[in-house]
């Protein structure tokens, strides 16, 4: 059979598998659409959690960006997987046991305003949103790929799926759906990453594989950083980056992991507190296994390339390389006309331009595994993409329904209205998704980078300083939140938006890029609430009972009812 | 009244050992990634382990396997903690 027909065949298997979960686990009450019932096994949620949290940048795209990036993408790898330590230690176990549904939830009550609760609403639309249209933009590359639609069909289909089990099914539809993701995307992941490093190094396990030798008994590191010195590239194991920009991008990446609501909120569908800290465990290994492959996969990927296709001879080029040609991934332009291809840095005499993406969508042609795994490639980009646009659209059909109607403009709705809504909020939440798919603002790929910092900006001071200080009032929170969300966003639109041409190390304050902004926002958003909040009065009693409340474990069943 | 204080007292002290152990692990966390992977990672790229420079290790591999350590030894040192001071569910 043929690659088209084994991909309808598996991606129509797996959506009906996400459908048939749905159905089953369609909410019945509020509790049940925002967090679950709280009823999730921290395996489950785990598992969730990962599915969630790799979108198609993640499975399709992060390879690839760290086969070109070198060492300069292990920003990437510690930045979002180093985000967990900080949830598992200082946020997921107090945040289940504040027992609520929503992060804004929390920062209103802790800090006994509805104008900080306000404020944290529109941080949690306005980041979920930035971060899901690029999501909804990736379904429609993935079907328009594999499936040979167009784009914007490729969109709508992403969207009538997505509706369908997160608006029949919230949080519990999600969570199940997002187990069986899970399983799909990784499997899809691994079979051709460990068949490559089988033919590459004879070592099964990609992990091991990209530090072992080649045929010729080499090492495979070695031999990738003299193949780029050689054609004008730095090393592949050294950077180019200044250790100044590493460590605040993955600062920014930790911290903005961790203050994600949609990555938050996760933690509040455990039955226990104790569960939440393990679910943070788990979740971590489920993402590790896929994040310590990638970096493997992109060494990989930068070594066929290079060997396969520089110096070569146009007219013998193997056939992968033909296939993905016409798909415009890879394209070849015979500048100096000898008939041969030569790969260099210098972009006047470079005569190959290979797209990112390529390293893991080849894979499976590069190893010469059979069609179905191609195709299962396809079905694991989907639901890396669908899954974490289920989850941010989750939150902001959340943030309307119940952060701004029931707890703000109509406190009296009844429960029942309150769910009709949250279903409302989360198919208006879709097409403003998809409006943005279909027309991507030009700068889709700017605005991942625009989500981490304000996230990191905003959300991770104000929730940490909710827990671990009895102090911290709201005039202190409210201001933190402010300015730490006005300096980040003041500096990403500077030099992401207005001013393009400056973005670079000549310009940057102190040297820190953009991406890494959102950790100098974090630093000023603590040092403002902390004085703020010396010259302001103490939050009052109740609110300093709340803090000793949940900073003890025992008791989290009962304090998810009042 | 006695209780309430003796409660009081087993709360602020339990609250201390968990800070006590977070930030014990929170210092392994910076060590592995940010020292190990970004500032000393030139000087700790003259060592090798086979194919891979040590510090390119730890930025791309060994501060994820860290990171994993971390909380499961969180999570078992936490419950254990709990039931020391009786605060377990």
């Amino acid at each position: 059979m043929d690659i088209l027909t084994w991909t309808y065949i598996i991606v129509g298997l797996t959506f009906t598998l996400y459908i048939g979960i749905a159905i089953k686990t369609r909410a019945s009450s509020t509790k049940e659409f925002y967090i679950a019932g709280g009823g999730v096994s921290p395996l489950a949620n785990g598992i969730a959690t990962a599915a969630d949290w790799m979108s198609a940048a993640s499975f399709i795209s992060m390879a690839g960006l760290i086969s070109f990036m070198g060492y300069d993408g292990s920003v990437y790898l510690m930045g979002w997987t180093g985000g967990y330590v900080l949830l598992a230690l200082l946020l997921a176990p107090y945040l289940r046991k504040f027992g609520k549904y929503t992060v804004p939830d929390f920062v209103g009550d802790r800090y006994y305003s509805q104008t900080a609760r306000l404020v944290a609403v529109v941080a949690a639309i306005f980041i979920s949103f930035t971060y899901v249209a690029g999501q909804m933009r990736g379904v429609g590359i993935v079907f328009s790929r594999f499936l040979e639609v167009d784009i914007n069909t490729g969109v709508v289909i992403g969207m009538i799926i997505v509706v369908f089990y997160a608006v029949l099914g919230g949080m519990k539809g999600i969570t199940y759906t997002q187990v069986a993701q899970y399983c799909v995307l990784i499997f899809a992941y691994m079979v051709p990453a460990i068949f490559i490093s089988l033919q590459l190094t004879g070592n099964p396990i990609p992990q091991l594989g990209f530090g072992g030798t080649l045929n010729d008994g080499t090492y495979l590191l070695d031999k990738v950083d003299g193949l780029l010195t050689e054609l004008g590239f730095i090393a592949y194991t050294s950077g180019s980056k200044e250790v100044i920009d590493m460590f605040f991008i993955t600062a920014a990446l930790m911290v903005g992991t961790a203050g994600l609501p949609h990555v938050i909120v996760r933690f509040f569908t455990v039955p226990k507190v104790k569960d939440a800290r393990k679910s943070a465990g788990y979740a971590l290994l489920f993402i590790a296994i896929l994040y310590s492959t990638a970096p493997a996969v992109g060494v990989f990927g930068i070594y066929n390339m290079i060997t396969n296709i520089n110096g070569q001879k146009i007219e013998s080029l193997p056939t992968w390389v033909q296939n993905w040609q016409k798909t415009g991934l890879i394209t070849i332009e015979d500048k100096n006309q000898d008939g041969m291809i030569l790969y260099q840095k210098d972009k006047v005499k470079n005569e190959l331009t290979i797209d990112k993406d390529i390293m893991v969508l080849a894979n499976p042609e590069i190893a010469g595994l059979p069609n179905w795994v191609v195709a299962l490639v396809a079905a694991g980009g989907l639901a890396a993409a669908l899954s974490t646009a289920a989850g941010l659209l989750l939150v902001i059909s959340t943030a309307i329904s119940r952060d701004l109607l029931k707890n703000a403009l109509a406190p009296n709705i009844s429960e029942k209205s309150e769910l009709l809504y949250a279903r409302m909020a989360a198919i208006f939440a879709v097409i403003v998704a998809g409006y943005f798919g279909v027309n991507p603002p030009g700068f889709v790929a700017e605005v991942v980078a625009f989500a981490f910092g304000l996230a990191a900006a905003s959300f991770f001071p104000v929730i940490i300083m909710g827990i671990f200080s009895k102090r911290m009032n709201k005039e202190g929170a409210i201001a933190g939140m402010i300015i730490g969300l006005i300096f980040t966003l003041g500096y990403l639109i500077y030099f992401k938006l207005m001013n393009p041409e400056l973005n670079n190390k000549d310009y940057w304050w102190f040297g820190i890029s953009p991406e890494g902004i959102g950790t100098l926002g974090m630093i000023l958003n603590f040092v403002v609430s902390i004085i703020v909040s010396k010259f302001t009065p103490p939050p009052p009693k109740h609110i300093q009972d709340l803090v000793e409340e949940i900073r003890i474990p025992r008791g989290a069943t009962s304090a998810i009812i009042h | 009244m006695n209780n309430l204080k003796q409660e009081d007292h087993s709360r602020s002290a339990y609250w201390r050992a968990n800070i006590k152990i977070l930030a014990g692990l929170l210092i392994i966390w910076f060590i592995s990634s940010f020292l190990l992977g970004i500032v000393f990672v030139k000087e700790l790229n003259q060592f090798r382990m086979g194919g891979f420079k040590i510090g390119f290790w730890f930025a791309q591999q060994g501060s994820i396997y860290v990171f994993l350590l971390i909380i499961f030894y969180y999570v078992w040192r936490m419950n254990k903690l709990d039931k020391e001071f009786d605060v377990d569910e």
